[in-house]
């Protein structure tokens, strides 16, 4: 479990990040952090796996202080994944750059071999595995950067802006991908400002702005609020506009995703049908 | 440590005495301390040398920053100090520590006080530089602002480097491992992210100016002229005479090291 208590962080410019967060996180879980930009989604993140210290309360990742120790040991169980693969990839092949994790954390040949093949393929990389970085396009080099730490598996997974210049069927597979994981029992954090992609995936949502938590809760009851949303700088998903629109005809109204919508609405549909047969 | 060390290189808009003199002409005063520091391995000339810097470094407002760099450059300074006692006398090892402060002095004050925009300016008017600049490039102006770009990209590549090395970290490096070699080693994966991204960053910036009509015609003008005044005059024939005797002494006598 990673536990963050009465967590505030102010840069040594000057500027406060991050203000009074509490914040619990165990396996199972999977929660959207989403916010303006300059939020403090990002320094939220570093503070997970102690890449940043808080200047006030603290943070425990398995009942470990982060202040006590070291950086190399957390990622050994939260990976973090950066938003921009280009400050990490560095390696000849894609083989390479994913068993570099695994190196580090001292795992044996065989493991590494076994371990990089696996994720390649469960990331739809294996055509790559002989391939240069640097040749592949921005979307496939973000999913080089996801495979480079999953591979090492994570108990705690945090991705930030996953699904940034990925296409639709994508993210569709990052969307199965990521549940697949929660329900293996690991926690997977999403830093997004894609509204549609969390509607969709039904998370946990965490909404942050100006480095204080203003929400939280399950996506369709945080994301169908306007006030809430506003403040965080979105816009309601696509699904909670429409059903926004519909009260009338007696739906709810904190509708997000497609699958509800359409349980619903055939509802609806089939009972004015009945109604239309009785009448006629 | 080491960007700490930076600080005391950087420009801080202020506007005393110092920072509005013309660029050359601070650039001519690092050239006048130099000299007489390379010419002659005395301690009584470095001192002197030290001391003719510090009203520089007072009324520029810097002083200060000056020492933090200092503070920085004791390392280095120490290292110096060593192997020149193994090569030479203590008295010899002395005056080359002196010497390195005397050249870590005078350009931490020439970069304090100039501004990059100022120094592009002032690269601008110079006829070798422009000269230069069309040989090699096609256009007069390319040089001073191939300059003038690189020193402005200094912060964002440091902010860059943080997050190139925080990156790294989360996948398990640990850069103050190991021995010797494989510390050197630990590095590569900082340095070739950074380099790709500097070199990536350039293309886009290429591409960026020639979309908006860069380098544009002959004659470029510029909204700010650079203009020398009598106190920067003052100082050029300071300089000059300071740079003439120190030769001409070094051509006539043999200065010892005390
Ligand atoms: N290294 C730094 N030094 C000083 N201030 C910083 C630094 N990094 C971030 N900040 C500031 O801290 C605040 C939070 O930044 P952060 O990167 O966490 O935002 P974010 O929510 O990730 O934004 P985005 O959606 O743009 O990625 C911002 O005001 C930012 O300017
Ligand atoms: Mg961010």
């Amino acid at each position: 479990m990673i536990t963050l208590e009465k967590v505030s962080f102010t840069y040594r410019s000057g500027q406060r990040a991050l203000q009074d967060i509490d914040l619990n996180l165990e396996g199972g879980d999977f929660i959207a952090i989403m916010g303006e930009n300059g939020a403090g989604k990002t320094t939220l993140a570093k503070h997970l796996n102690g890449l940043l210290k808080p200047s006030q309360g603290r943070v425990l990742v398995d009942g470990d202080d982060t202040r006590k120790v070291s950086v190399a040991r957390l990622s050994r169980k939260v990976g973090l994944v950066f938003q921009n693969p280009d400050h990490l990839l560095f390696s000849e092949t894609v083989k390479d750059e994913v068993a570099f994790g695994l190196k580090n954390f001292g795992f044996a040949p065989e493991v590494v071999h076994n371990q990089v093949i696996r994720t390649l393929e469960a990331l739809g990389l294996s055509e790559y595995a002989e391939t240069s970085p640097f040749l592949l396009s921005g979307g496939e080099r973000k999913r080089v950067a996801l495979a480079a730490i999953l591979a090492t598996e994570p108990d705690y997974l945090i991705l930030d802006e996953p699904t940034i210049g990925q296409d639709y069927q994508q993210k569709e597979r990052l969307r199965n991908f990521i549940l697949q994981l929660y329900s293996q029992g690991k926690a997977v954090v999403m830093i997004t400002h894609d509204v549609e992609f969390v509607a969709e995936s039904n998370p946990k949502v965490i909404l942050l702005s100006q480095g204080r938590i203003v929400a939280q809760g399950p996506a369709d009851s945080v994301l169908s609020k306007d006030e809430l949303v506003k403040k965080a700088s979105l816009v309601r998903p696509q699904m909670s506009r429409l059903f926004g629109e519909l009260t009338k005809y007696g739906l709810p109204s904190d509708v997000v995703d497609v699958h509800r919508a359409r349980i619903l609405l055939e509802e609806k549909l089939s009972e004015a049908k009945v109604r239309v047969a009785q009448n006629s | 440590m080491s960007l700490r060390t930076l600080e005391g290189f950087k420009f801080s808009t202020l506007k005393t005495p110092v920072h509005l003199l013309d660029p050359r002409t601070k650039f001519l005063i690092v050239i006048a301390v130099l000299v007489p520091a390379l010419l002659f391995a005395n301690i009584y000339v470095m001192i002197a040398l030290l001391l003719s810097q510090l009203p520089l470094l007072l009324v520029g407002k810097v002083a200060r920053r000056w020492a933090l760099s200092l503070r920085a450059g004791v390392f280095l300074s120490g290292l110096i100090f060593v192997v020149n006692l193994f090569t030479g006398s203590y008295l010899s090892a002395i005056a080359l520590t002196l010497r390195f402060l005397v050249l870590l002095t005078s350009f931490s004050l020439f970069f304090m006080t100039t501004s990059p925009d100022d120094l592009g300016l002032a690269l601008d008017r110079i006829g070798a530089v422009r000269w230069l600049s069309r040989r090699w490039l096609g256009y007069p102006n390319a040089l001073s602002f191939t300059f003038t770009t690189a020193v402005r990209l200094v912060p964002t590549l440091a902010v860059d480097a943080q997050t190139v090395v925080d990156a790294q970290r989360s996948r398990g490096l640990e850069l103050d491992k190991g021995n010797l070699l494989k510390r050197v080693r630990n590095y590569i994966p900082i340095l070739i992210p950074l380099l790709l991204i500097a070199i990536r960053r350039s293309l886009e910036l290429a591409e960026a100016l020639e979309s908006r009509g860069f380098p544009g015609k002959e004659g470029r003008t510029s909204l700010f002229q650079l203009k020398l005044r009598p106190a920067d005059y003052a100082i050029i024939a300071l300089s000059l005479a300071m740079i003439a005797v120190s030769f001409w002494v070094y051509f006539h006598y043999k200065i010892p090291v005390l």
